[in-house]
């Protein structure tokens, strides 16, 4: 943090400027801020934000389906599953195919794993910022065996590219389930014990309640969504207002808030876990059997098998990696509830194979433009709780 | 029909666009439910009217403005911009898109007094393709570096970019040059000529071709 050099010359009363970050340890990543602060009480707050644009939706424009999809994993880092899902939900519904029910409930069950991840982060992080250490180490744990079952699916840790347009790249391998099973049934215990350590302590509650107040209309004029829209006390989920795969077959429960402050936030994205664990274990339970991708093989590529024996199958793989498949012209907006709030993808396809633009519409860019509305009147320090209760990432605000 | 299709329920947002294209008959050239969407092309000087009303009559309450997104049309159509406005009512449950479009030296009328969301998303939208906004307070630019020319989204500016970023030694400091490719960019261009990849059209109809059979 570098502060401006307060001199002798400065007059008494007079405001100061700070300048927080770029690289700062809890910017979550490269958020500047330049803030305007009469003793310690922030009066304006000026996020400048961009240092991590990399122009994703320009290289979408120049890249077919599937080879955009992995710059999807890449936009919010921490819950990547969701961000694929929501290109995939808005090439399908270009393309007017449906997932087959397997494809569907294995897209769910992983999304809840990956809503998890995040919260698991955004929890730990949060807790480092206000000052606990101990949640920080045991939230990273679990995350950890999270990222195992991203390993197990698609063999990478983290930018997964598991999802593809029409299903999943493939089927769940054997025995997955049941470590899922055993993580999930090992969690509702631990998330009590993380309760345990942070919803009574004095010191959080100092640091939270009170702190970052989004009240109801306002959340909704600023764009909110997700659970700092929640946290305001108004019932919206994606998942149960627009259903999509199967969430309509699965029960759960929205958890909302009462006061819209950091603490109530943290209540809704508690139970927003324990909700999670809920939709994975029926999901394990429901599961059928089946294929995972639409079998229509211009949308998914051809089996490996037929390659081996059929010439237009090796043609058509040929095909579908270097042309990609076509899809017909027209305009979506595509949304998921992802674990930050409404992931959307406005498709605009005119025919061929590259999408003419895409535009990603990040929830953690409305979050911090509420920000300033976030902070005003609150002290420095209550300034990282706000950052990390908007559970801000940059790779999405930034794009 | 995908078992989502049926859960959704056309019959409220027709109602919408029955209302609005009542009450706005002369403001709306163009009006569309597809794919379970609806889309209404706004005359500019009418938007912030439009909007309004949609935000505020009882019936709609489309009071989050989830995202404002510019198109460049360049050499399709005469006025080169679309700015697409996503509204959504979480009371009603419904969600509806607004367009504008606009020639390059025009502007659009600022929503931020109806959407404080409208601030950053005018910022973008400019910083993006160079379309200014009527009225903002601060229509700076939001995701490029500071002082970067051009705009990096309209359909003229280069992948590439104009300038790349370097260390200069004799400086010591980050400095800018042009784009200096030692290798051409290289633009595959695997479309066919014949329909290969484009066979979608039935797809509508029959969208699984896989039986319970061949599975086993």
């Amino acid at each position: 943090m570098v502060t401006q050099t307060v001199t002798k010359e400065m007059e008494f009363g007079e405001n100061f400027t700070l300048n927080f970050g770029p690289q700062h340890p809890s910017a979550h990543g490269v958020l500047r801020l330049v803030l305007e602060l009469d003793g310690e009480v922030v009066e304006r707050a000026d996020p400048h934000i961009g240092l991590l644009h990399r122009g994703t939706e320009k290289l979408l424009e120049n890249k077919t389906y599937i080879q955009g999809l992995p710059y999807f994993d890449r936009l919010d880092y921490v819950s990547m599953m969701c961000q694929e899902h929501v290109y995939c939900m808005a090439i399908e519904k270009l393309l007017k195919v449906e997932v087959p029910e397997r494809g569907s409930y294995i897209r769910v069950m992983f999304s809840e794993i990956t809503r998890l991840m995040n919260h698991l982060l955004w929890l730990g992080t949060h807790a480092l910022d206000v000052g606990a250490m101990s949640v920080f180490l045991y939230a990273f744990r679990d995350r950890e065996v999270c990222f195992d079952f991203y390993e197990a699916v698609s063999g990478a840790r983290m930018h997964a590219n598991y999802f593809r347009p029409g299903g999943v790249a493939k089927d769940l391998p054997e025995g997955l389930t049941k470590t899922i099973k055993e993580f999930t049934d090992a969690m509702k215990g631990r998330l009590d014990e993380y309760e345990g350590l942070l919803s009574e302590n004095r010191i959080w509650k100092q640091r939270t309640v009170g702190i970052g107040i989004a009240t109801a209309e306002r959340a909704m004029s600023h764009g909110f969504s997700g659970p700092m829209l929640r946290g305001s006390g108004i019932a919206w989920d994606i998942r149960k207002a627009e259903p999509y795969e199967v969430y309509d077959k699965v029960k759960f429960d929205v958890p909302i808030g009462k006061n819209g402050d950091s603490y109530d936030r943290y209540l809704v994205r508690m139970e927003e876990m324990r909700q999670s664990i809920r939709i994975i274990e029926q999901c394990i339970e429901q599961m059928p059997e089946g294929p995972v991708k639409v079998q229509n093989f211009k949308i998914s590529p051809p089996k490996r098998d037929d390659m081996k024996s059929s010439m237009e199958a090796l043609i058509h793989h040929f095909k579908y990696f270097t042309e990609g498949f076509h899809v017909p012209k027209g305009e979506v907006y595509a949304a998921v509830e992802a674990p930050k709030g409404e992931m959307g993808v406005y498709l605009i396809s005119e025919g061929g194979s590259k999408p003419y633009r895409v535009k990603v519409r990040a929830p953690g860019f409305a979050h911090l433009q509420g920000f300033e509305m976030m902070t005003k009147g609150h002290m420095l320090a209550d300034v990282t709780t706000v950052i990390g209760t908007q559970d801000i990432v940059f790779g999405e605000i930034d794009r | 029909m995908t078992h989502i299709d049926k859960l959704h329920d056309s019959s409220k947002l027709l109602r919408v666009e029955e209302a609005v294209v009542n009450k706005f008959k002369d403001s709306i050239t163009h009006s569309a439910y597809v794919n379970r969407e609806l889309t209404m092309v706004v005359r500019k000087k009418d938007l912030l009217k439009v909007l309004k009303y949609l935000r505020d009559d009882r019936r709609f309450m489309f009071k989050c403005l989830m995202d404002i997104c510019g198109v460049d049309w360049l050499g399709k159509r005469d006025e080169r911009f679309d700015v697409v406005y996503h509204l959504l009512s979480v009371h009603k449950n419904m969600r509806i898109r607004i367009k504008v479009s606009v020639a390059e030296d025009e502007a659009v009328p600022s929503a931020f007094e109806l959407f404080d969301a409208a601030n950053w998303f005018e910022r973008e939208a400019y910083d993006m393709f160079g379309i200014s906004f009527e009225n903002h307070p601060d229509l700076r630019r939001i995701l490029c570096d500071y002082g970067f020319d051009g705009y990096p989204l309209r359909k003229d500016f280069p992948l590439v970019g104009k300038v790349e970023a370097y260390y200069d030694n004799d400086l010591k400091r980050v400095a800018y040059k042009e784009v200096d490719m030692p290798q051409e960019f290289r633009r595959f261009d695997e479309q066919s000529p014949w329909e290969a990849m484009t066979g979608n059209a039935t797809l509508a109809d029959n969208p699984n071709t896989f039986s319970e059979e061949e599975f086993k």
